[in-house]
């Protein structure tokens, strides 16, 4: 048989039926558009909202926790080795905060090839003084640059200037809950106290949203230095360790490894954000179960009009079947037809739903929750366009199969004598 | 000799099972020639035209044989027979059946097309050379939708001629046509007949007809009672 022979015959046919075909590829096209739009929006905002979390999480929290010594004096005693122990009333022993050996964690870390990189803190209970009024927050005394790098520190000041905590002695960031409550601006002073009862002016260079009021109603952050300062504290005193590696995965082993050798405490972001991946992972198999819904919609309504095709065009079929052409080709006729509808649907689509999540990455979003964004979040992921893609051939491949396979059994003589 | 004879039946039997088992062919046996000009005539309901369904291999379910160019059918795919429609036989049927979607001269040349023996070209100028043969070689750019039923029975029998075919099979080809029409239509095909010497085998209910080809073969209640 001639190459191009079918779908010659199909273009033609598709032709006649014009109106009919362009009604059942709107229909592609429109479950295509939703389909990628859907999927380009719902992981735009998984992605934002992941990466909410995980920019500023360490994957391993390197401190020390608060809790009773696991050898208690009796455990030691050989006396009693082989006996049950029971003791009541522990209390947990050392109020020590800080981390042992800062100097070697430090070497450590800085020869670790699996560390991407690390920031040191110091995390200082203290009250804020607004007159009369005393509110309780936290300061915590960071590496300004080292934060910037690892945790995006800058995206969160919404107010000043990052950099200044370092350059500028005795300053701060305050969060902007705190603030507002305060009702300071930028370049007050104020007065804090430290635990110890030590009361110190900080100057105010900008402000911190995290998106969590909770948060930016006690956080706020100081250089390294201030903070142990207020603390009087000297300056290898750090109670955290934030590290963030290559290979995220690798986390619980490396925190155990690290909790093991400095004798320390280590979290990782696994057991403190699990929730977050459950999250994503539903969210995202919701959006492909409506796109497929969608997708299998339009499937349904190529096989309605391929069927009334088949319907009109007996005669058609007859013929080609009377000069020769197999059953088979006749099939490949009506296949042709379904995936040209599927693939001009289709391609439509694509290019329609890249419009509309154009058109939706530039609406305004502006929340307070979410500091770093004033547009709706778009994912451009070019998978969803060929997952996309792939779907709509496929569903248009079975819609055409059905009613292809009955044009192919369709017996001419029937058709023939029939008139 | 036995090279000169292109069709063969024997023993044709077929019953239609629905609503009761009716003997429609009864033992049907015949041959035709290389260029013979062949009627099967009958009243309506003795089995010509199933028959001539049989002969054309679109319908199989009967029991006997069938010889086509020295090839037997019966044991021939559904894909192998449409093969041989495509090539060896050509058909001209009552209701002048052409794809409306298409050109007069695309619906002449698609069962060379899909027999793929000639290129495009050469198939677009054997189809013209059948269409000018007919006097319908202006017709040939019209869609096939805009011609008279006349002008579409031989357009009908130029596609029936495209691949060279071994035998041209017609059903009733002037059953629909007026008197004029049917006269033209049966000038081209016994010019067919004596010119080319192409074979040819027509299912008609019209005795003229049947008095004006070279053999007819008359049947009754599923039998032939006279092979001319």
């Amino acid at each position: 048989m001639k190459i191009g022979l079918i779908p010659e015959i199909a273009t033609a046919l598709l032709l006649a039926r014009l109106r009919q075909t362009l009604i059942a590829a709107i229909g592609v096209t429109f479950s295509i558009t939703m389909f990628v739009t859907l999927l380009s929006f719902m992981n735009g905002l998984n992605g934002l909202l992941d990466n909410m979390v995980l920019n500023r999480t360490p994957h391993i929290r390197l401190y020390s926790d608060i809790k009773p010594s696991e050898n208690q004096p009796i455990n030691l005693s050989k006396k009693y080795s082989g006996a049950y122990h029971f003791i009541s009333s522990i209390k947990p022993g050392s109020n020590r905060k800080e981390l042992y050996n800062v100097g070697a964690i430090v070497q450590a870390l800085k020869s670790d090839d699996r560390v991407l990189g690390w920031a040191p803190k110091v995390a200082a209970q203290v009250f804020y003084n607004i007159g009369p009024i005393e509110m309780t927050g936290v300061i915590n005394g960071i590496d300004v640059i080292r934060e910037q790098n690892l945790f995006y520190f800058e995206d969160y000041v919404v107010e000043g200037n990052a950099i200044d905590l370092q350059n500028i002695p005795n300053t701060i960031i305050l969060g902007k809950t705190a603030a507002e409550k305060m009702l300071a601006k930028v370049g007050d002073n104020i007065q804090v106290t430290s635990g110890s009862g030590e009361q110190y002016t900080l100057k105010i260079v900008g402000f911190f949203q995290s998106g969590l009021a909770e948060i930016d109603k006690v956080q706020s952050y100081a250089s390294l230095k201030t903070t142990q300062k207020i603390l009087g504290k000297p300056n290898n005193y750090i109670t955290d360790f934030q590290i963030k590696l290559h290979d995220m995965s690798m986390a619980p082993k490396v925190g155990k490894e690290y909790s093991s050798l400095f004798r320390c405490d280590a979290e990782d972001i696994q057991t403190a954000n699990a929730q977050f991946e459950t999250g994503s992972s539903v969210r995202n198999l919701i959006s492909y179960a409506v796109g497929i819904t969608l997708l299998i919609v339009s499937g349904f309504g190529i096989y309605n009009i391929l069927n009334m095709m088949i319907y009109e065009k007996m005669d058609t079929i007859a013929i080609l079947k009377a000069t020769g052409f197999s059953g088979k080709d006749v099939k490949k006729i009506f296949i042709t037809i379904a995936l040209s509808i599927g693939l001009i649907g289709g391609f439509a689509g694509l290019i329609f739903g890249f419009l509309l999540s154009k058109v939706i990455d530039n609406i305004p979003f502006v929340t307070a929750a979410l500091p770093t964004i004033d547009t709706y979040p778009i994912d451009y992921n070019p998978v969803f366009y060929i997952i996309a893609t792939a779907f709509s051939l496929v569903t248009t491949y079975l819609a055409g199969w059905f009613p292809a396979r009955k044009a192919s059994k369709v017996d001419p003589v029937i058709i023939i004598r029939g008139k | 000799m036995k090279n000169d004879i292109v069709l063969i039946a024997q023993s044709i039997t077929k019953y239609f099972t629905d609503p009761l088992p009716v003997k429609v062919l009864d033992n049907v046996s015949f041959q035709i020639t290389k260029g013979e000009f062949t009627s099967i005539a009958g009243k309506s309901g003795c089995g010509k035209s199933t028959l001539l369904y049989i002969l054309s291999t679109m319908d199989t379910d009967y029991t006997g044989q069938l010889w086509i160019g020295g090839e037997e059918m019966k044991t021939k795919t559904e894909k192998e027979l449409a093969a041989v429609r495509n090539e060896k036989i050509g058909f001209v049927f009552q209701f002048h059946y052409l794809l409306n979607e298409f050109t007069v001269l695309k619906n002449v040349m698609l069962p060379g097309q899909k027999l793929a023996k000639l290129s495009d070209k050469d198939l677009e100028e054997k189809a013209m050379l059948h269409l000018k043969q007919l006097d319908i070689e202006s017709l040939a750019k019209k869609p096939a939708y805009q011609l008279s039923g006349g002008e579409k029975q031989r357009v009908a029998i130029a596609r029936a001629l495209i691949n060279d075919p071994l035998i041209i099979m017609g059903d009733e080809p002037t059953g629909n046509l007026d008197k004029k029409n049917s006269d033209i239509v049966f000038d081209i095909f016994a010019k067919l007949s004596s010119v080319y010497g192409q074979s040819m085998l027509i299912v008609t209910h019209d005795e003229e007809f049947a008095k004006k080809t070279g053999r007819t073969i008359v049947m009754e209640d599923g039998r032939i009672i006279s092979s001319g």
